[in-house]
C-alpha cells in the first residue's frame, strides 16, 4: 500500500507543477487582454449607468407631471360638499360628485369579491397543483395540458381590448336581467381581474422555495394546509402586490362600465339597477363644454387617484399589522 | 465482520453477489428488534437510477449512518424511507420499506401518517419564515389538527429541551424563528420534526451547513435522542459517521457496497472500495 501511495504522490507532484505553469500563463495572458480592454469597459460603464438614470429621469417625468397637473387643476374644487352630493344643474358649480365615488367604490369592491378569490386560487391551482411538464401518465398529461390551456387563456384575456369584455357583460347580464347593473359592472371588472392575479400569484408562488413545502411534508401535514399556511402567507406580499394592481386597473376602467352600470346621477339605488362611477364621470364632465365641468372633471380625476393611493397603502398596511416581520435573507 | 458478532447483519447487494450472505448473519441473539427493513429498493430521477436494488435492516434505537461520495445515491435512499423521493417531480420507486412489519409503499398506506411517524430533518436548516420560534415547533401539531392550547405549549417545550435549544430561546418564543443563527435554526428544524414524536428520524447531512462547534451540537444530541427514537444520518463526513453512529452503510454509484457495525466498516472493511473511501483515497 505504502508503494501505491508513493506513486500516486509522485504523479500528484508532477501535474500540480504543469497545472501551476499553465495557470501562470493563463493569468498573464487574462492580465494583458484585462489591461487592454480596461479603459473601454471604465467608459462602457459610465455610459450605461448616465442612460440609465436618463431612462429613470424620463420615466418619472410624464408621472411627475400628470400628477402636478391633476392636483394643481383638482385641488381647488374639493370640499365636503363636492365629495358627497350628488351633481347640481348642468353648467353649475353646485353639487358634487359623490354618486360617482360611492359607485366606483361598490362596484370595484364587488368586482374584487368575486375576482380577487378565483384569481388567487387558480393562481395556486396553477403554481401548486399542475406544475408544467411532471409525469408522464395519462392523467399528469392531462392536467398538463389543462394547467397550459388555462395560462394561455390568463395570457390572451390579460390582452383584450376592455370595452370587449363590456360587451360580453352587456350581452351576458345587461340583456338578460334588462337593465344596467351594478352585478353586470362588477361581472366586466372581476374578469379583468382575474388573469392579472392568477399569473402573478402563480409566479409569487414559483419563488416560495421548495425546503418550505418538503419543511411542511416531512411532518405529515397536508397539501392544501401547506399552501395555505406556509406557501401563502410566505408569498402573502406577492399576492397583495397582484391584487393591488389588478385593483388599481379596474378602478380607472372606462369603456367596459359604459355598457354595464351606464353611468347615472343618481346614488345607489340597489344592485340590479345602474350606477355611477369616477371614470365614468370625469368622462362625461370633459366632453361638456362648461368650464365648472371641467373643474369638476380635474377634481374627480383627483380623488381617483387619491382612492388607489389610500386602498393600495391600507391593504398593505392591514396585511402587515397582523404576524410577525419577516427578516429578509438566508432561507 | 467476524460471525461471531451477536448483532445481525444482513449486507447483501447483487454487485457484490460473490459475499456469502449467511455468513454474514449473525446467531439470532438479536438485543434490538429491526424497527425498518428496506428491501430490494430501486429509485429514479428520470432516467437516472439513483438507487440500486438496496437492502439494508435497521435497528431500533441505534443510530445508522449512510455514507459515500456525493451522487452516490445517499440522500434519495434516505428519502425513499419517508416516501420524501416520490414528491420529487418525474421521480420513480419500487421496492418495500417496511416499518414495524407494515410495507410503507402497500396501497393502503397514507404518506402523511408515514411521514408524522419518520421525522426529517434537511441538509440546510429550512425553519418557516413566517412562523415565530414557538409556531415553528408547533406547526406540525397545529396544521395537523392539534387544538389543546395547553398540550401544544408543553410539546412545544419538551422538544426545545430535546433540542437542546430552550435555555437559549424560552424568553424568544414569539421571535421570528429566521433571527436565529444558523445552528439554532437547524436545532429549531430539529424540535420542529421532535414535536411529533416521530419513531424514526432522518437526518440529511443535517451538519453540512454548520459550523463545528454547532455541529458538535447535533452530534451530542443524536446521542442522546437514540434513546427514544431510531435515527437514520447522511453524511458526508466519516468522522461524523464514526462518532456518532452504531451502523454504517457505505454506499457507491447508488449501490449498497458494505452495511456492518460502525467499528467493523472504519478497522476492518471487508470491501476494497469501503477502504479506499475510508482512507480518504477517493470521495
Amino acid at each position: 500500500m505504502s508503494n501505491s501511495d508513493e506513486h500516486m504522490g509522485k504523479k500528484d507532484k508532477l501535474s500540480g507543477e504543469k497545472s501551476r505553469n499553465a495557470s501562470s500563463d493563463y493569468r498573464q495572458i487574462f492580465h494583458e487582454v484585462s489591461l487592454k480592454h480596461a479603459s473601454r469597459r471604465r467608459i462602457t460603464d459610465k455610459i450605461i449607468s448616465i442612460l440609465a438614470i436618463v431612462c429613470v429621469i424620463g420615466a418619472i417625468i410624464p408621472l411627475g407631471s400628470i400628477l402636478l397637473e391633476v392636483i394643481k387643476n383638482g385641488a381647488a374644487v374639493i370640499s365636503i360638499q363636492f365629495l358627497t352630493q350628488p351633481p347640481g344643474s348642468i353648467g353649475s358649480d353646485s353639487g358634487g360628485i359623490g354618486p360617482a365615488i360611492q359607485g366606483t367604490l361598490i362596484t370595484v369592491g364587488l368586482a374584487s369579491l368575486i375576482g380577487a378569490p378565483i384569481g388567487i386560487l387558480s393562481g395556486i391551482y396553477l403554481s401548486e397543483f399542475a406544475p408544467a411538464g411532471s409525469g408522464k401518465g395519462v392523467k399528469e398529461r392531462a392536467i398538463s395540458f389543462f394547467a397550459n390551456t388555462i395560462r394561455l387563456f390568463n395570457d390572451v384575456l390579460t390582452g383584450l381590448p376592455s370595452i370587449v369584455i363590456g360587451i360580453v357583460g352587456y350581452v351576458t347580464i345587461v340583456l338578460a336581467i334588462n337593465s344596467f347593473s351594478v352585478w353586470a359592472g362588477a361581472f366586466a371588472l372581476s374578469i379583468i381581474m382575474i388573469p392579472i392575479i392568477s399569473r402573478v400569484t402563480e409566479e409569487t408562488l414559483k419563488l416560495v422555495p421548495n425546503s418550505l413545502r418538503e419543511a411542511g411534508y416531512s411532518l405529515g401535514i397536508s397539501k392544501s394546509k401547506i399552501t395555505l399556511f406556509i406557501v401563502l402567507k410566505y408569498a402573502k406580499d406577492g399576492v397583495l402586490t397582484g391584487v393591488i394592481l389588478a385593483i388599481a386597473r379596474i378602478a380607472g376602467e372606462t369603456a367596459p362600465l359604459i355598457m354595464t352600470i351606464l353611468g347615472t346621477s343618481l346614488f345607489f339605488t340597489g344592485l340590479t339597477g345602474p350606477v355611477d362611477a369616477l371614470p365614468l364621470k370625469i368622462w362625461r364632465l370633459a366632453s361638456q363644454p362648461y368650464e365648472s365641468a371641467h373643474a369638476f372633471g380635474w377634481g374627480a380625476a383627483l380623488v381617483l387617484i387619491l382612492i388607489i393611493l389610500i386602498l393600495s397603502a391600507s391593504i398593505r398596511i392591514i396585511a402587515h399589522g397582523k404576524g410577525i416581520r419577516v427578516r429578509t435573507g438566508t432561507i | 465482520m467476524s460471525s461471531s458478532s451477536n448483532e445481525e447483519v444482513t449486507s447483501y447487494s447483487p454487485g457484490w453477489s460473490n459475499v456469502d450472505v449467511n455468513k454474514m448473519l449473525a446467531p439470532a441473539t438479536t438485543q434490538a428488534s429491526i424497527k425498518l427493513s428496506i428491501q430490494n429498493v430501486n429509485a429514479w430521477f428520470g432516467k437516472k437510477h439513483a438507487v440500486k436494488n438496496v437492502s439494508l435492516d435497521v435497528k431500533e434505537n441505534s443510530v445508522t449512518a449512510f455514507i459515500g461520495p456525493s451522487g452516490c445515491g445517499k440522500t434519495t435512499l434516505l428519502r425513499c424511507i419517508n416516501r420524501m423521493h416520490e414528491m420529487t417531480p418525474n421521480a420513480r420507486l419500487d421496492g418495500k420499506v417496511i416499518l414495524d412489519g407494515f410495507d410503507i409503499y402497500d396501497k393502503s398506506s397514507d404518506s402523511a401518517m408515514i411521514k408524522r411517524r419518520i421525522g426529517m430533518v434537511f441538509q440546510k436548516p429550512n425553519p418557516f419564515p413566517t412562523m415565530s420560534i414557538h409556531d415553528n415547533v408547533a406547526a406540525g401539531l397545529k396544521l395537523n389538527g392539534v387544538r389543546d392550547k395547553k398540550l401544544i405549549r408543553d410539546v412545544v417545550e419538551q422538544s426545545l429541551v430535546s433540542a437542546a435549544l430552550w435555555e437559549e430561546v424560552k424568553n424568544d418564543l414569539d421571535k421570528p424563528g429566521m433571527g436565529l443563527s444558523g445552528g439554532q435554526q437547524q436545532r429549531l428544524c430539529l424540535a420542529r420534526a421532535l414535536a411529533m414524536q416521530p419513531e424514526i428520524l432522518l437526518m440529511d447531512e443535517p451538519t453540512s451547513a454548520l459550523d463545528p462547534i454547532a455541529s458538535s451540537k447535533i452530534e451530542e444530541l443524536v446521542q442522546q435522542l437514540k434513546e427514544h427514537l431510531t435515527i437514520i444520518i447522511v453524511t458526508h463526513n466519516m468522522q461524523q459517521a464514526a462518532r456518532v453512529s452504531e451502523y454504517t452503510a457505505f454506499m457507491y454509484l447508488g449501490e449498497l457496497i458494505e452495511y456492518d457495525q460502525t467499528k467493523d466498516i472504519f478497522k476492518n472493511p471487508h470491501k476494497e472500495l469501503t477502504e479506499k473511501y475510508i482512507s480518504g483515497r477517493f470521495g
